[in-house]
């Protein structure tokens, strides 16, 4: 592993069966940072710098609070790098970039800039760094966390234009791809070859690979093959003030970095450190088989034991996911694959591997499933039923519009054994605040995603979705767990940094980011206890959400 | 940003509200493939929906400009996972706009006159067309300014009006009586098509009549946002098929087949017509959905690489969901010699009249089609929609593929063995 790789705390996504729980290790200390990154920069070096002075680092810390609306110069210089039909800067047509999957707050930037390639991504960024106004990287804006909310205005730049699979390796299994291209279209570039790209966060069918770097993004599969970091090689960075570097493996190189290898501390950085602009990333050999089944089980207890069970029993299956019964009842009413609707709990299980071998494991963890008394294990037969299968689950999400106008998502990891406990307690959160709250999740890394359902035309309704929240994740760290599994801080868990760091931490994590960021321009007000909040937090009288 | 107070309700607060501002539906949207504006994806749009509902926005140039834009291919529909009826806000949207907001003349006029007064009308497009099958007959196009010469090359060479009988009956003594409806397009421009179709119905035991006065299925009123006029419409094709006792009505154009599906929903308020609407609805099928699939099993290739493939109709794919039926058919004739076409469902730019709309937009995804099909090396592009036929073929001339044919679902089963 690389230096810093266990160093980033809580970027640091599940726990995952090799990467074991999140740790603390202690930061090298800021000037040693400072002098590593320095070396990192003039490595991968391909535009010239303007070293940050102090007079500068002043300046924006003096002005990053208060961005100015851009004056019609800088929008004109905006225009004549980008083209005029790619910045955004009329008010209605902003509206929409006011936030992104997490519709609590909301916030206007000034401008949206959509750049083509990586030279206008930094001639726009050292734009920023000119003016001293904050600039906040976005992808197709799935995140479910607030985090690429613009707190206090500024630039957008949203890599939707670049989004292309540029190359694809096939002898060493890479692809080179532009930041914004959409996670799914990597496997469908490669399917045809036996190949896919593992990571497969449930909004893979829209979100970018950018963003996925930048939240370190995990999916179903994530228990058996890791999430982004374990499968992005090398990537191209653009930082804050507008310098072009490679980080990681570079796609005409061997497996081996130059200098120390830097990419873990931006994978998970949240967009606070720069803007990725293209990704190197791992290809991996599709399974050759599959055995995908469906668990029925009367109580989350007794599908929470099977995990339990199934792992004790040293299998280790592609993914595992639990859908209580209210969730179970509204993916059933969107997509009629035959879910029971009185079940208490309905667990996915899958294997693959090679299909030696793999009948009997599959016939152990029927046999595990009916020793927790399950009332039904149903296989998928044909490979249509079960992408079926992972379609009702990777939607399971969305099926919630059908039962409310508005959810909260939440995220928060508990220790495997204590997933009945944690289910049980949020059942009582759901009748004390009058609020339903169906569940669906990765069970086989203890990564739990209540949906917390309000309406958010009442405020109290908001209000108490809110409580409901954190009272949850509140939870999950008197159980040992931790606030966030895989969408992000943000600003929706802001709070929650204090409790599960230590002030020594977050100072660590702050000069980290500074060594990146010395103006804390890019992407700023996130994740720090401390951070300005969107002066708007309370909803408005609007329903555009 | 302009506020102002909330207009009167257009939106149905419930189906609005269905969206959860997810974002799932972003790459499945061609306009926003090519812009990357999220003002051009189902997201952005429906946003602005609300906020002109809400009053946050007052209907103004770039909005509308937005929402123009929309294809209604309902590519966000199918993958929507929360069930949002999407071609349903936008036509409620687009009728608020007509009546609160005015476009630059030129727009006015080819919306108001070219589209919706010769377009749905068959003797009308014939007299319309006249003049412009001159020049292409004379291959006088070089006469003409680009924009025309444009809209000259989705033309094919002459009318081809073969009205269909009132009634063809199948061979044998038929296992089934079925309604056909002619289109209006398809009429007048695809007569051919029509004749074939209600061959491989008769070949598949099915009495085909096919009423002389049914009219426009008002498909062309109902995008535009001229709901009252695509209810009229409705409701005389309705009583022109109640005339016929008929197990099934069945179309061959993927646009008109989906508004035909959604008379119920059109005329849900009007009490006469509701229970009627409804019960004509549930009777259409897609020419896709009946026939069986040919037994003769697939032609011998020909050719050395005369590869098939097959381009996704988006009021077939999306709005109908109908993607396997026609694949299995174009299958059972071409064996192996089929391949799927890269981004299948993506809209071609055609989308009913956008092609005269919105010609820069319906330029773009052209490209973006005929580029993914010379890709696959296929010599036969098999599709279920005028609309996406002439785009396609105009397409493929313009990039100087002439060995490439772009054909009618119906067409290409019907020179195949049965
Ligand atoms: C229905 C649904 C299901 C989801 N399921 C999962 C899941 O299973 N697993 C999971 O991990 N997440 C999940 N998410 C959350 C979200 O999809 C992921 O966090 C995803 O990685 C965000 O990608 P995006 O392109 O939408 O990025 P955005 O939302 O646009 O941005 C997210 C963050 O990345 C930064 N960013 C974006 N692009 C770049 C770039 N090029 N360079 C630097 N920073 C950048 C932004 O500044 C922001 O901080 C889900 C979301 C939804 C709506
Ligand atoms: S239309 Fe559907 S898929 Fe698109 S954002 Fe809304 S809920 Fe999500
Ligand atoms: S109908 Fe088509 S063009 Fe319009 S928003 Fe939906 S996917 Fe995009």
């Amino acid at each position: 592993m690389h230096p810093y790789g266990a160093a980033r705390p809580i970027l640091h996504k599940k726990w995952t069966a090799h990467s074991g729980a999140p740790r603390l290790l202690g930061l090298p200390g800021r000037d040693g940072l400072i002098e590593l990154i320095g070396r990192i920069r003039r490595i991968g070096k391909t535009v010239p710098s303007t070293k940050p002075t102090l007079s500068r680092y002043l300046f924006a810390c003096m002005t990053n609070d208060q961005p100015t609306p851009l004056s019609p110069a800088a929008i004109a210089a905006l225009r004549e790098l980008v083209g005029a039909e790619n910045v955004i800067v009329g008010g209605d047509e902003l509206l929409v970039y006011e936030c992104d999957a997490y519709t609590i707050e909301k916030q206007l930037p000034h401008a949206v800039v959509l750049p083509k390639n990586t030279a206008e991504v930094a001639a726009v960024v050292r734009l920023c760094a000119k003016w001293g106004v904050p600039f906040i990287p976005r992808g197709a804006g799935t995140s479910l966390s607030g985090t690429v909310l613009a707190v206090t205005g500024g630039v957008m730049i949203a890599l939707t234009r670049m989004n292309r699979v540029l190359e694809v390796d096939y002898r060493n299994r890479r692809a080179l791809v532009e930041a914004g291209c959409v996670n799914a279209w990597i496997t469908q570039a490669v399917k045809g070859r036996g190949l896919y790209y593992a990571p497969d966060p449930s909004s893979q069918s829209a979100c970018t690979i950018g963003g996925n770097v930048a939240t370190n993004s995990g999916g179903p599969h994530t228990l058996k093959y890791g999430v982004t970091t374990n499968h992005v090689l090398g990537f191209e960075f653009v930082l804050p003030d507008g310098e072009v570097c490679w980080l990681g493996t570079r796609p005409d190189g061997g497996e081996e970095v130059d200098g120390y290898d830097l990419r873990g501390v931006v994978i998970g950085s949240e967009g606070m450190f720069g803007i990725v602009t293209r990704v190197l990333v791992q290809l991996t050999r599709a399974p050759q088989s599959f055995k995908t089944m469906m668990g029925v089980f009367e109580s989350v207890d007794a599908a929470s034991q099977t995990v339990s069970d199934i792992i004790a029993a040293g299998i280790v299956p592609g993914a595992m996911e639990m859908m209580d019964q209210l969730i179970t009842q509204a993916v059933e009413a969107a997509y009629h694959f035959g879910f029971p609707l009185d079940a208490g709990a309905v667990l996915i299980i899958e294997l693959d591997g090679l299909a030696a071998g793999l009948e009997r494991q599959a016939d152990r963890v029927q046999e595990i499933c009916r020793q927790n008394g399950a009332r039904e294990v149903r296989l998928a037969r044909t490979e249509a039923e079960r992408l079926e299968l992972w379609k009702c689950r990777k939607r399971a999400f969305g099926a919630i519009g059908r039962l409310s106008p508005n959810f909260l998502t939440q995220d928060g990891v508990v220790p495997r054994s204590q997933l009945p406990a944690i289910m049980r307690y949020i059942r009582a959160c759901s009748e004390r605040h009058g609020l339903r709250i169906p569940n669906v999740f990765h069970a086989g890394d203890g990564n739990i995603h209540p949906l917390i359902l309000y309406d958010e035309r009442e405020p109290d309704q908001v209000r108490r979705a809110l409580l409901a929240g954190h009272e949850i994740l509140e939870q999950c760290i008197a159980l040992g767990g931790s606030a966030s599994g895989e969408h992000g801080i943000g600003v929706e868990k802001i709070d929650f940094m204090a409790r599960q760091f230590s002030p020594d931490d977050l100072a660590a994590m702050r000069t980290v980011r500074r060594v990146f960021d010395p103006a804390q321009r890019c992407n700023p007000h996130k994740m720090f206890p401390g951070s300005k909040r969107c002066a708007d937090f309370a909803p408005r009288k609007q329903a555009a959400a | 940003m302009t506020a102002a107070s909330p207009p009167a309700p257009f939106l149905d607060p419930a189906k609005s509200m269905a969206c959860i501002h997810c974002g799932l539906c972003l790459a499945s949207c061609p306009t926003y493939l090519e812009t990357g504006n999220e003002n051009d994806s189902p997201r952005g749009r429906i946003y602005l929906m609300r906020a002109l509902q809400d009053g946050r926005l007052a209907p103004g140039d770039s909005t509308a400009r937005h929402l123009d834009l929309c294809l209604g291919c309902r590519a966000c529909e199918a993958v929507c996972p929360s069930g949002v009826q999407y071609g349903e806000l936008l036509e409620h949207t687009r009728e608020h706009l007509e009546q609160n907001y005015s476009r630059p003349l030129a727009q006015q006029f080819l919306r108001r006159i070219a589209i919706e007064k010769v377009f749905p009308f068959p003797e009308r497009l014939e007299l319309a067309l006249l003049p412009a099958w001159i020049v292409k007959g004379l291959r006088l196009e070089w006469l003409l300014p680009k924009f025309a010469r444009e809209a000259l090359a989705l033309l094919p060479a002459g009318p081809d009006p073969a009205p269909l009988p009132e009634f063809c009956p199948a061979p044998a003594p038929a296992r089934e009586r079925v309604g056909f409806v002619s289109g209006c397009v398809m009429s007048v421009l695809f007569g051919g098509t029509n004749a074939a179709s209600a061959r491989l119905l008769n070949d598949a035991g099915c009495d085909v009549v096919t009423p002389g006065d049914q009219g426009c299925c008002g498909a062309l009123f109902a995008h535009g946002g001229q709901l009252d006029a695509a209810r009229a419409c409705a409701r005389r094709n309705i009583a022109a098929f109640e005339r016929h006792q008929l197990s099934t009505i069945v179309i061959n154009a993927a646009g008109c087949g989906s508004t035909l599906k959604e008379y119920g929903a059109l005329l849900r308020d009007d009490p006469d017509w509701a229970e009627r609407a409804r019960r004509f609805s549930a009777r259409v099928r897609d020419l896709t959905e009946v026939l069986p699939r040919p037994t003769a099993g697939p032609t011998p290739p020909t050719a050395a690489d005369a590869r098939v493939t097959y381009h996704d109709a988006c009021h077939l794919a999306h709005a109908q969901r109908i993607t396997r039926q026609p694949r299995d058919l174009v299958r059972a004739v071409a064996g192996d010699r089929f391949v799927e076409l890269p981004e299948a469902d993506v809209c071609c730019g055609s989308a009913g009249s956008y092609n005269l709309t919105e010609p820069a937009m319906a330029g773009r995804l052209q490209r973006r089609k005929i580029e993914n099909i010379l890709k696959t090396g296929a010599k036969t592009v098999v599709t279920s929609n005028p609309g996406c036929l002439l785009q396609i073929r105009a397409g493929l001339l313009k990039a100087g593929a002439r060995d490439v044919e772009a054909i009618h679902i119906a067409d290409y089963l019907d020179r195949g063995p049965r």
